[in-house]
């Protein structure tokens, strides 16, 4: 890391000074200022370098107004010291997968904002309490943003997962972003139906490098949660309040963001979370109860299908379009109880001549689609739509992706579509 | 013991002021600055420590740790938002507070940086729900001119306040949130030598500076003074919170006296035979000894289930109790270490037997600890995991008392008095705001602030003479009350005279505050209303003090109710001439001997059952006629 984020002017500077990141320095321009070069965000203009000054605060110093510039020491930065993992063979074993995110981020000098970048190993040492709960193995999957996810990293993610399916652990810690954590969620619940472990996804809403983060909350309950529940399945395991006492396990097919920001800002739709971890005991829904099956594995995602929301004014064209894209499937974000305006009947009806797939949610998020109340959902059943009772739009999304990607046959995917493969529709 | 030679201990002070902005909203969000009186939100959290951006931890930010405390949190929508409970990222920075900041600073002739880093000052005792207070340091250098002379400028930071401690107890801590992310400038000026007086006249210099731009909050905890207090070849201590100038007077001697008197406590250290404390040698479990132990505060603490320590602490027979000036002994300094950790207390060898702890107790302790003649001991109670952490301070502590003075944070006390707060925070407590980019200055912004540059506070008195013809003493005293914009406001309506607002504002109500009432029950937009009142003749210009009063000491919930309650203005004409009539005829001997001269009685007699009711100068008038014509007719 010798000019990160610098170019230009900037790059020019310091190579010119031989002068390197981490280095102790002098600048004098109308004052004199001593501090350690800092690394400079890429976005930032290449007229200025950046100093911490002994005090810790970060300044930016124009080029142009440097009169003269020295190093004092090299490198002065320390390299962090991590502790070793303390193992008690009395407790059960856990693994922790990570997958990025900001349960596991520090300061990105890219861009300055915030990036996945601490192994699995450094969080579990930055949290030592786990070490009380169970014996953790951590293993480094990939490091991105969940927005940067696809169904390939499902694919990666199910596929080592199956591969501990008899393995020793007790349980298993998915360490994952926020942003399309319910995505993957429900990915895993289908491909991995049946999974005899309980699985967490856990993320952070506030990053693990502030003392108000709730990663260490989250990821201390799942543990819990694992060793101390006797279920299995895929759970995504979040802040149950915007205080840091209860955390929620939401069924993986049933949970869903709700808000940019806050800590409980994923809610179990349709319901309340399948558990609660408290101080104490951890207390199940007594409502929750999952489908009992067999595991399985069927890793195998097709993502040719369009999740559409439908709105006054959308043009028809657009699924025509889709069609002629080659898109295999259509999951409607419908109104209400499930309606697209009438605009949409002649390409819906194209699609179905075919052989397409087009299915139905509701844009109300909460509530079951019911197509037979009024016209234009009857319209809509006798075109060949297929409603999806009250299945989570996303969900519905990433199930055809897998129902898509286990086979081409439509009535197959019909039936798929409406089978309760992973408790995904509930009466 | 002595008294203090305060020219000849070589004693250094740094003032570093925080100054609330009026700005309209917080520095990271659009809230407004107002005190909330109810908090129909509450939750709960807790804090970590997180590494600084060098991989470091703070070691304040791991005192803190150590406490382990759970923090409640009160909020009201109307006073704080997402943002203060840090369920939201910080929204842009206010472009009102930034100007402000600029505008001091270039008042104080700082040099300003291009480029401005939102940093997160680690901070985890609860003050801000993030565990960081945010800041940024806009320029370093300047200087401040008091009495001729200048007094260097260290460093301007703008920053965000932190919320309002309610409660602070073992295991929880309560805060309010509408305070945490008002804009705050810190300004630290170089430390410099003078007497408490002196450092006294630069603190208001400078507030006066800050007031001058009408761009500050004002009233009590809207101006703030840490001060960095130091003598020679000790450590800087940092004094927190001191509110009132009078308060920095008597913190900066205290001090003195306090770091003074612990040098006296390591000169005489460095003539014993001491040795660092050996945990495994000299700390001993001495639970039970103290089974059936009168003292409360062990009592209290073997009912949780706690453990009793004793160390050994060789040649300190007489080092606790000493005292080189009245009230200052290492065993006290001890005493305030321990409670931060939320432990009763400490007790020590000088000081006993004595709080419940007997001499049979005393003696096993010494045999458990094989205590020498001339060794001192501590005992001390608590959970034995956190006996552990407590006992790693106490020998550091006692360690430092050798060499003087440590480096610490410190509290000030309403008395004037300080006590430990925790270890000065390092520069490992810096981690730079990943949610904000970096601030530009532009030239344009630099030279737009040079230009509003207030005028200086002798100039802006001047003109609040000239302005409202008020004389020097009575615009100084509004200058400096926190009722500055209030007067303004107020002197609007010409119908007042602002002489008598002024004395109002700046003399009655603190006369009403040095009678121990809370002025804070008092809103501005009360005091306007009652002014109005007055100017539209429905109350007397004596009635404004009681009505203040009674908002003060609570007895009423508005000016109208005050009114009401105080049965001001109700007496009709006919009444007064009534109540007026029966005076003079029941005090006839006294008119008849003193005649015009018995009006001075007799209005003090009026004044008692009318004060406030109606207007004294009509009473005057009024009773002066009835006397007259009493006296013409006796005279007749």
């Amino acid at each position: 890391m010798s000019h990160i984020g610098y170019r230009g002017k900037g790059l020019e500077f310091l190579t010119k000074n031989k002068i390197e990141i981490g280095d102790l320095v002098k600048v004098q321009t109308d004052s004199t200022y001593s501090g350690i070069l800092m690394p400079r965000y890429e976005h930032s203009d290449d007229e200025h370098i950046v100093l911490k000054l002994k005090n810790g605060y970060n300044i930016g110093l124009q080029i142009e107004k440097i009169i003269k510039i020295e190093v004092e020491s090299r490198h002065s930065v320390k390299k962090e010291n991590i502790t070793q993992l303390r193992t008690d063979p009395k407790l059960p074993k856990i693994l922790l997968i990570s997958t990025g995110g900001t349960i596991a981020s520090k300061i990105d000098y890219r861009t300055g904002g915030v990036y996945p970048a601490l192994t699995a190993a450094e969080l579990n040492a930055s949290v030592p309490e786990i070490s009380e709960i169970a014996n953790i193995d951590t293993e480094v999957l990939f490091s991105e943003y969940s927005e940067n996810l696809l169904p390939e990293h499902w694919i990666k993610i199910a596929e080592k997962l199956d591969s501990y399916s008899r393995s020793e652990y007790k349980g298993i810690i998915v360490a994952h972003g926020t942003d399309t954590m319910h995505y993957t969620a429900a990915a895993l619940s289908f491909s991995l139906s049946g999974f005899p472990k309980p699985v967490a996804l856990v993320g952070s809403q506030r990053s693990s490098d502030r003392p108000s983060s709730d990663a260490a909350l989250n990821l201390i309950s799942a543990a819990r949660f694992l060793v101390e529940t006797d279920t299995s399945g895929i759970f995504v395991v979040m802040h149950n309040s915007i205080s840091d006492d209860e955390v929620a396990c939401h069924w993986g097919t049933r949970v869903r963001k709700n808000h940019t920001s806050k800590r409980n800002a994923f809610q179990t739709i349709g319901g309340s979370p399948a558990f609660i971890v408290k101080k104490d005991v951890i207390e199940k829904d007594p409502l929750f109860s999952p489908l009992k099956k067999t595991y399985n594995p069927r890793i195998n995602f097709d993502s040719q299908v369009m999740l559409v929301k439908y709105y006054p004014g959308l043009d028809p064209k657009l699924i025509d379009y889709a069609m002629s894209s080659g898109y295999k499937a259509i999951i409607f974000e419908g109104t209400g109880l499930g309606h697209v305006g009438k605009v949409m009947h002649e390409s819906i009806a194209r699609m179905k001549r075919n052989g397409l797939f087009v299915g139905m949610t509701s844009q109300c998020i909460d509530g079951i689609v019911r197509m037979t109340v009024y016209d234009s959902g009857r319209d809509l059943l006798n075109l060949g739509v297929i409603p999806l009772g009250n299945m989570i739009p996303e969900t519905a999304l990433v199930k055809s992706m897998w129902a898509l990607g286990n086979t081409r046959d439509i009535n197959e995917m019909e039936k798929i579509m409406q089978e309760n493969i992973a408790s995904e529709i509930s009466d | 013991m002595s008294e203090i030679q305060i020219n000849s201990i070589g004693l250094k002070v740094g003032l570093e002021v925080h100054q609330q902005l009026a700005t309209g909203t917080k520095l990271f969000c659009n809230c407004s600055l107002i005190e909330s009186t109810e908090y129909p939100l509450k939750f709960v959290r807790r804090l970590r420590i997180s590494r600084s951006e060098l991989g470091e931890f703070d070691p304040s930010a791991l005192f803190e740790s150590s406490k382990q405390k759970t923090i409640l949190y009160y909020a009201n929508p109307e006073s704080s938002c997402l943002v203060e409970q840090d369920e939201e990222p910080p929204h842009d920075l206010s472009p009102s507070s930034k100007e402000t900041a600029l505008i001091m600073a270039s008042a104080l002739r700082t040099d300003i940086f291009n480029e401005i880093y939102v940093m997160r000052k680690l901070v985890i005792d609860g003050s801000n729900t993030s565990g960081f207070q945010r800041t940024m340091l806009i320029g370093l250098g300047g200087s401040l001119e008091v009495d001729g002379k200048n007094v260097g400028v260290q460093s301007i930071c703008l920053e965000e306040d932190a919320a309002k401690l309610l409660n602070d107890s073992f295991n929880f801590r309560e805060y309010t949130l509408d305070r945490l992310g008002i804009p705050l400038v810190e300004i630290a000026l170089e430390p410099v030598s003078g007497t408490p007086e002196e450092i006294k006249k630069i603190a208001l210099t400078l507030g006066r500076l800050l007031r001058a731009t009408k761009r500050v909050q004002r009233g009590l905890g809207s101006i703030r003074q840490d001060v960095n207090v130091s003598i020679e070849g000790g450590g800087i201590v940092e004094v927190k919170g001191v509110q009132k100038l009078d308060q920095l007077e008597k913190v900066v001697e205290y001090e003195a006296k306090r770091q003074h008197g612990l040098k006296i406590i390591a000169d005489k250290l460095k003539g014993l035979d001491t040795e660092r404390i050996a945990k495994e040698r000299d700390v001993k479990d001495v639970t039970g000894a103290f089974r059936n132990c009168k003292s409360k505060t062990i009592q209290k603490a073997l009912v949780d289930g706690a453990a009793v320590k004793a160390i050994k602490v060789k040649n300190f027979s007489g080092i606790f109790g000493f005292e080189p000036y009245p009230g200052i002994r290492l065993g006290k300094q001890l005493g305030e270490l321990v409670r931060f950790f939320g432990l009763g207390g400490i007790f020590h060898s000088d000081e006993l037997p004595n709080y419940g702890i007997e001499e049979t107790e005393i003696q096993q302790v010494k045999k458990i600890l094989e205590s020498q003649q001339n060794d001192g001991f501590l005992i001390l109670a608590g959970e034995p995991k956190k006996l552990d952490i407590v006992i790693e301070s106490i020998i550091k502590r006692i360690e430092d008392a050798k060499i003087g003075v440590p480096a610490e944070t410190r509290a000030a006390t309403i008395t004037g008095e300080t006590v430990y707060l925790r270890p000065r925070p390092g520069a490992s407590r810096m981690y730079p705001e990943t949610d904000i980019p970096p601030i530009m200055i532009t030239n344009n912004e630099l030279e737009e602030a040079k230009k509003k540059i207030p005028r200086s506070w002798e100039e802006s008195i001047l003109e609040l003479q000239r302005q409202y013809e008020l004389n020097s003493q009575l615009a100084l005293q509004i200058f400096d009350s926190e009722y500055l914009d209030l007067f303004e406001t107020i002197c609007k309506d010409k119908r007042i005279s602002p002489n008598f607002v002024s004395s109002v504002l700046s003399g009655t109500i603190t006369n009403l505050e040095r009678r121990g009432l809370d002025s804070r029950l008092l809103k501005d937009s009360d005091i306007s209303k009652a002014f109005g009142f007055l100017a539209e003749g429905r109350i007397a210009k004596e009635s404004l003090e009681i009505i203040f009063e009674s908002m003060m000491n609570k007895t009423a919930s508005s000016i109208e109710d005050a009114i009401q309650k105080n049965a001001i203005n109700t007496i009709e004409d006919g009444d007064l001439n009534n109540i007026l009539d029966e005076l003079v005829l029941s005090n006839i001997k006294i008119i008849e001997q003193q005649g015009l001269r018995s009006i001075g009685p007799l209005m003090g007699l009026a004044m008692k059952n009318l004060r406030g009711k109606v207007d004294g100068q009509k009473i005057n008038q009024l009773l002066e006629a009835k006397i007259k014509s009493r006296i013409s007719i006796s005279s007749e």
